[in-house]
């Protein structure tokens, strides 16, 4: 029974952060259609906000809190500098945030060191019979459920969550209606880059924080988001599901390696028998 | 074939004819491997140029090339074999993405992404071989730290003298040629101009009754085998393979590559490796860090200013301002 809960814990622990960390890239990619290569660096720039603010004596939530809005406004920068002059060019999107992605490794290694630095895990664990839980695991599938909810309850019954859909079907309706389409790009922008920082920040304590860390996520994020297909939410939930079930339940009988190849192996397959709910989803948008 | 291209060719031959006669030791392998990388960037140039399928896992493919040539080399010491079979090898890989990319009709970016998604699952796996029990027959993988001791390429059979510095760098060229060749020919063939029309439209194509999906798989097996080539000659060159050759800059040196070169012209590809690869051998002595920036900053810069590369927008202007036949300015 012990051992029943604790590895439930587990796998739920395992989509949880699947679904985390591809959030921000189902809102950027999945909505509006850019590839955004350097949504692993996003991860990763969520993650020295939080090493940075405990350096400075601040607690480790607030450092998490603060992540969102540092890398939504990190993110927003790039949107106005960068990816606004490539909407509709998808190809020089993807080799411009590739660009990005390179540059930014090599500007974090350069001020903050190649070193992995850790962050202690906060909340330490329970017991739970003969098996110890981390509680941190416990409160990252709150956070993460949390999120969902918000995200849906913003896109689906507010309206400015109303007029971002509008806005990826139709800009020039909404630009008929007064709203001007590029501020709203804009603003979803660093709504999916804050939800990456967000992302970076919860893992920071898990995965220990280096300049690299975003590669380690990026293949993952993406094929969850490819496999989710048409809804955005409730694709990226879906996925992250059948994809961290199959991942976690490789890595428990055999290594983490193998845990992602089976997942890249399966998502493979998916992309392969359903390529209606993915590839079919661009060609409609665009 | 017009005269200019003819004497453009001769040029290239006697280019590399002569040109180890000029150079210092040293030189002559640093610019031995430039040639191997030229083959790699002209795989994407081909595959990408030529078909337009935008493909991430071009090192990848080199970088199994490298492993395949350096498990048969060292298990057998049949070296041409080796070197065959890891060009056969990544083949045999760019066919079963490809059968599930092409004919799952995933789109342009996806892809993309796949070939990507791909290259980083291949860094994470061949670096947590660093266990001695991960070994194939003699070879082992080495985790982070590679595949060492890889027998240099020996074309007179297992006992025979393995080739030195001036016939690497010989057959590199020779082999760069001859596939630059091919891959012309192939171009202009009636395969290379159902390859272009996919490019353009292909849609169209599939309307007009061309089986595209069949092609597209033929033209990224082809070009993998062209990339997996270039990695055998590159184990053969350092005798050592490890799995950066899976990793980001990796990928993305690639691509700048041939954007620099300006993408569908081929000959193109190789001039932007060499240059981009001499100008980074220059600044290598800044330190890999500034060198990693300095590409992603390329990269961008490429993109958002000279989107058909720096090659063909450097011939524009120069032909512009000598006010050139359009003709010749075309053909460059």
């Amino acid at each position: 029974m012990d051992q029943v809960l604790v590895t439930a814990v587990g796998v739920l622990f395992a989509i949880s952060t699947l679904v985390l960390l591809a959030l921000g890239l189902a809102v950027i990619f999945g909505m509006m259609g850019v590839v955004n290569l350097a949504q692993g660096e996003f991860l990763m720039l969520g993650a020295y906000t939080v090493l940075v603010s405990t350096s400075h004596g601040l607690p480790v939530w607030a450092g998490m809190a603060l992540a969102p809005f540092v890398v939504g406004a990190i993110g927003v920068l790039f949107e106005r500098s960068i990816i606004r002059f490539l909407y509709g060019r998808p190809l020089d999107t993807m080799l411009a945030t590739w660009g990005l992605s390179l540059a930014l490794v090599g500007a974090v290694t350069l001020v903050m060191g190649p070193a992995t630095e850790g962050i202690a895990t906060p909340l330490g664990s329970i017991e739970i019979g003969r098996y110890s839980l981390s509680v941190y695991r416990l409160v990252v599938i709150a956070i993460t459920g949390g999120t969902v909810l918000a995200a849906y309850l913003v896109l689906g019954h507010t309206r400015a969550g109303l007029v971002a859909r509008a806005t990826m079907q139709a800009p020039g309706l909404v630009a008929a209606s007064g709203v001007d389409p590029r501020h709203v790009f804009m603003a979803t922008f660093g709504v999916g880059a804050a939800l990456a920082g967000l992302a970076g920040a919860v893992m920071a304590p898990l995965t220990g924080v280096v300049p690299s860390m975003g590669l380690a996520f990026i293949a993952k994020i993406f094929i969850t988001v490819m496999v989710g297909g048409s809804t955005v939410l409730l694709g990226t939930a879906a996925s992250s599901g059948v994809l961290g079930l199959a991942e976690s339940a490789v890595s428990y009988v055999s290594t983490p390696i193998y845990g992602q190849v089976a997942m890249l192996t399966l998502a493979l397959v998916l992309l392969r028998l359903l390529p209606d709910g993915i590839s079919g989803l661009w060609r409609e948008r665009r | 074939m017009s005269r200019l291209e003819l004497g453009a060719w001769a040029l290239g031959v006697l280019v590399l004819v002569v040109l180890p006669q000029a150079l210092s030791l040293f030189q002559l392998v640093q610019y031995t491997v430039f040639m191997i990388y030229a083959l790699l960037a002209l795989s994407l140039d081909f595959i990408w140029g030529i078909a337009g399928i935008l493909s991430f896992g071009q090192a990848a493919l080199f970088g199994i090339g490298g492993y395949v040539y350096g498990i048969v080399a060292i298990n057998f010491g049949l070296t041409p074999l080796a070197l065959l079979a890891g060009a056969l090898a990544p083949a045999a890989a760019a066919g079963i993405i490809g059968y599930v990319a092409f004919y799952g009709r995933v789109g342009s970016m996806y892809f993309a992404v796949v070939t990507l998604t791909v290259t980083l699952i291949l860094y994470q796996v061949m670096g947590s071989t660093a266990d001695p029990r991960y070994a194939v027959g003699a070879a082992e993988l080495g985790g982070y730290n590679g595949m060492t001791n890889i027998p240099s390429l020996s074309l007179a059979g297992p006992a025979g003298q393995p080739v030195g510095p001036a016939e690497g760098f010989y057959l590199a060229g020779g082999l760069l040629l001859l596939v630059l060749a091919s891959c012309v020919a192939l171009a202009r063939s009636s395969y290379g101009r159902v390859l272009q029309g996919i490019r353009e439209n292909e849609r169209r194509m599939e309307l007009l009754g061309y089986d595209v999906r069949w092609r597209k798989l033929l033209a990224f097996a082809i070009s993998a085998a062209i990339a997996g080539l270039a990695g055998g000659l590159f184990a053969s060159w350092g005798n050592f393979i490890n799995p950066e050759v899976f990793s980001l800059p990796q990928a993305a040196i690639v691509v700048i590559w041939v954007l620099v070169g300006g993408r569908g012209s081929l000959w193109g590809a190789v001039l932007g490796t060499v240059l981009v690869q001499y100008l980074a051998s220059l600044l290598g002595q800044a330190g890999a860090t500034y060198t990693t920036v300095l590409l992603g900053v390329m990269l961008i810069a490429i993109v958002l200013l000279f989107r058909r590369g720096l090659a063909p927008a450097l011939t524009e202007a120069l032909a512009h301002a000598v006010r050139r036949r359009p003709g010749m300015a075309a053909r460059g």
